[in-house]
């Protein structure tokens, strides 16, 4: 068995960020005015440790993606903020790194030039070229660097998304449903892939899912997003979970499968 | 600070996950492999447009070929007088009379020098303010009511007026011709650069890209089908306009040659320039297309 040792020195590479933490201070989100008015989020009040791996849970249109775009600065909320390391966000965020759901490759781009747009400004040529080709190699695309993104299959568009994200150095990565186009297999590959990426660049990661299995396999801390109709209309935290056991986990697991069943629950799905 | 070690204990190490991530990648590639093994057949590799392009070049020469044939049959038939429809064979005396006196040559070069700086001007006036219009909200309601007013007047409405401004030379018939080639470019770049996926723009954005990194990285780019096939109305305009402009006052040009022969009843010459536009217009549309091709394939 070959340590993890060679990882963590290609993690601490010069130009490579730290892990940081990202505190949302009772985040509101409206969108439109007067009668059309219609609130998404509200009072979302949590802290993220740096290099905690956070899942965002919740039925569609509760918000999850909101939540990641304010925190990305793609999005501003209507009341709140959302604080990276002391710093609040405001406008594109040079801290955070996002992987859409879609993999939103230029196509007229090869894979490689498509990850080089995700390099930080001020990276000198033969940096950015050098950071490129470990990424390629990270997300095992080395042998596809010069194909377009339609030359290749959607699990490796994602991967070499996610590889864009990364090339950023970011000290938050913000995946919004990333697997979530994938078949089944492709997608319990790319969350092993996701694992071992954390390992190798311990950034903080927000990741937002519906899939509960996907939060359990991959998450610190799991959180639930949901209307508790008490308190006015919109979505807010439901419940905030602790997955037990380090990574990577049994998925056949007796705890973890209780803790589907729980959280199912809580997403209003009963009796599985 | 975390260290991963610390933090995830797992026995996964990169060694494993790069295996993982090899085999990952044979299963894509085989996958990718099925879904792109029929792209050649549609077209995209380069072998296969050329052998696509030699067989269109003769199966498109038929009907020019059957055309030239039942003109002379007409002409020869006695159908039509001579003064109504010379033979082909006349309009090709025509035209080695009028090369041998240098008057054809003239005739097409200024044509064609007409065509190309009001093409060139119209296209690039249009690429500019198209980019402004669809790129810049605040441009497009200062600019757009005005634009879309001047453009809904008849073009030739233009010349009695251009002809008042600027006499009858040179200036009014380029200037009418970049009235010409300016709004097919406008409007489908404007149209264009407010369709661009915007998950891409967006996309882009969340990696900082802004201003004119963005539109040069993304916008352009996406774009580029659009304004290939404005320029190429562009240049149809622009030889529409050309014999517009030569028709109506002109010592020289294609245009000219058409009313000059027109007036002095010569049917055979009338008919060699209408082959002449015939031919350069295409040959100049031609040329576009090929840059077309090259322009989708790179950016598409």
């Amino acid at each position: 068995m070959t340590t993890v040792l060679p990882s963590r020195s290609a993690g601490t590479a010069p130009g490579h960020a730290a892990a940081l933490p990202v505190s949302f201070r009772g985040l509101r989100r409206t969108f439109g005015t007067g009668s059309t008015a219609h609130t998404v989020l509200r009072d979302v009040t949590f802290d993220v440790a740096a290099g905690e791996v956070l899942a965002i849970l919740g039925p569609s249109g509760c918000g999850k993606s909101t939540l990641l775009r304010a925190a990305a600065g793609l999005d501003s909320p209507s009341a709140g903020s959302v604080v990276i390391a002391g710093s609040p966000v405001q406008g594109i965020d040079s801290r955070c790194a996002f992987a859409f759901q879609e993999p939103r490759l230029l196509p007229w781009h090869t894979l490689q030039a498509n990850i080089a747009i995700g390099l930080p400004t001020g990276c000198s040529a033969s940096e950015g070229k050098a950071k490129v080709a470990r990424l390629l190699e990270l997300v095992g695309l080395e042998r596809f660097a010069k194909h377009r993104p339609r030359e290749v299959s959607g699990g490796m568009a994602q991967r070499a998304s996610l590889a864009r994200a990364l090339a950023r150095n970011p000290g938050v990565l913000l995946l919004d449903e990333p697997f979530g186009a994938l078949d089944a297999l492709t997608r319990i590959r790319m969350q092993d892939l996701l694992l071992d990426i954390h390992t190798v660049e311990p950034a903080t990661v927000l990741l937002v899912t519906h899939d509960v299995d996907e939060a359990l396999q991959l998450a610190d801390r799991i959180i639930v997003l949901g209307n508790d109709d008490a308190n006015g209309p919109g979505a807010t935290i439901v419940r905030t979970v602790e997955v037990p056991g380090g990574r990577p986990r049994d998925r056949a697991d007796a705890v973890l499968a209780q803790l589907r069943v729980s959280l199912l629950q809580t997403l209003g799905v009963d009796g599985h | 600070m975390n260290q991963p070690g610390e933090t995830f204990p797992t026995s996964t190490s990169v060694a494993d996950a790069r295996a993982a991530a090899a085999t990952a990648t044979t299963a894509d590639a085989a996958q990718a492999g099925a879904t792109e093994a029929p792209a050649p057949a549609r077209g995209w590799s380069p072998a296969g447009v050329r052998s696509r392009d030699w067989a269109r070049l003769p199966l498109g020469l038929i009907i020019p070929a059957a055309l030239l044939a039942a003109w002379q049959l007409a002409s020869a038939s006695g159908l039509f007088t001579v003064v109504q429809l010379p033979p082909p064979v006349m309009v090709l005396e025509a035209a080695g009379e009028l090369l041998e006196r240098g008057e054809l040559g003239t005739h097409i070069a200024i044509s064609t020098q007409r065509v190309l700086i009001g093409f060139l001007v119209g296209a690039a006036l249009g690429l500019v303010l198209g980019a402004t219009v669809g790129l810049s909200k605040v441009a497009d309601a200062l600019l757009a009511p005005t634009i879309g007013a001047l453009r809904a007047v008849p073009s030739l409405a233009w010349v009695p007026l251009l002809i008042l401004w600027m006499k009858i030379g040179e200036d009014s018939k380029v200037t009418l011709i970049i009235i010409g080639a300016f709004f097919p470019v406008f409007t489908t770049v404007s149209l264009a650069l407010r369709h661009v996926d915007r998950n891409l723009v967006e996309a882009a954005r969340a990696f900082g890209l802004k201003g004119v990194r963005l539109l040069t990285t993304v916008q352009l780019p996406a774009v580029v089908p659009a304004v290939f096939s404005g320029l190429r109305l562009a240049l149809a305009q622009a030889w529409l306009f050309l014999v517009a402009a030569e028709l109506i006052a002109s010592s020289m040009g294609l245009g000219f040659l058409l009313i000059d022969s027109q007036n002095n009843g010569r049917t055979d010459r009338l008919l060699l320039a209408i082959v002449m536009l015939a031919v350069i217009g295409k040959a100049t549309d031609a040329l576009l297309g090929l840059a077309e091709k090259w322009a989708v394939k790179r950016w598409a």
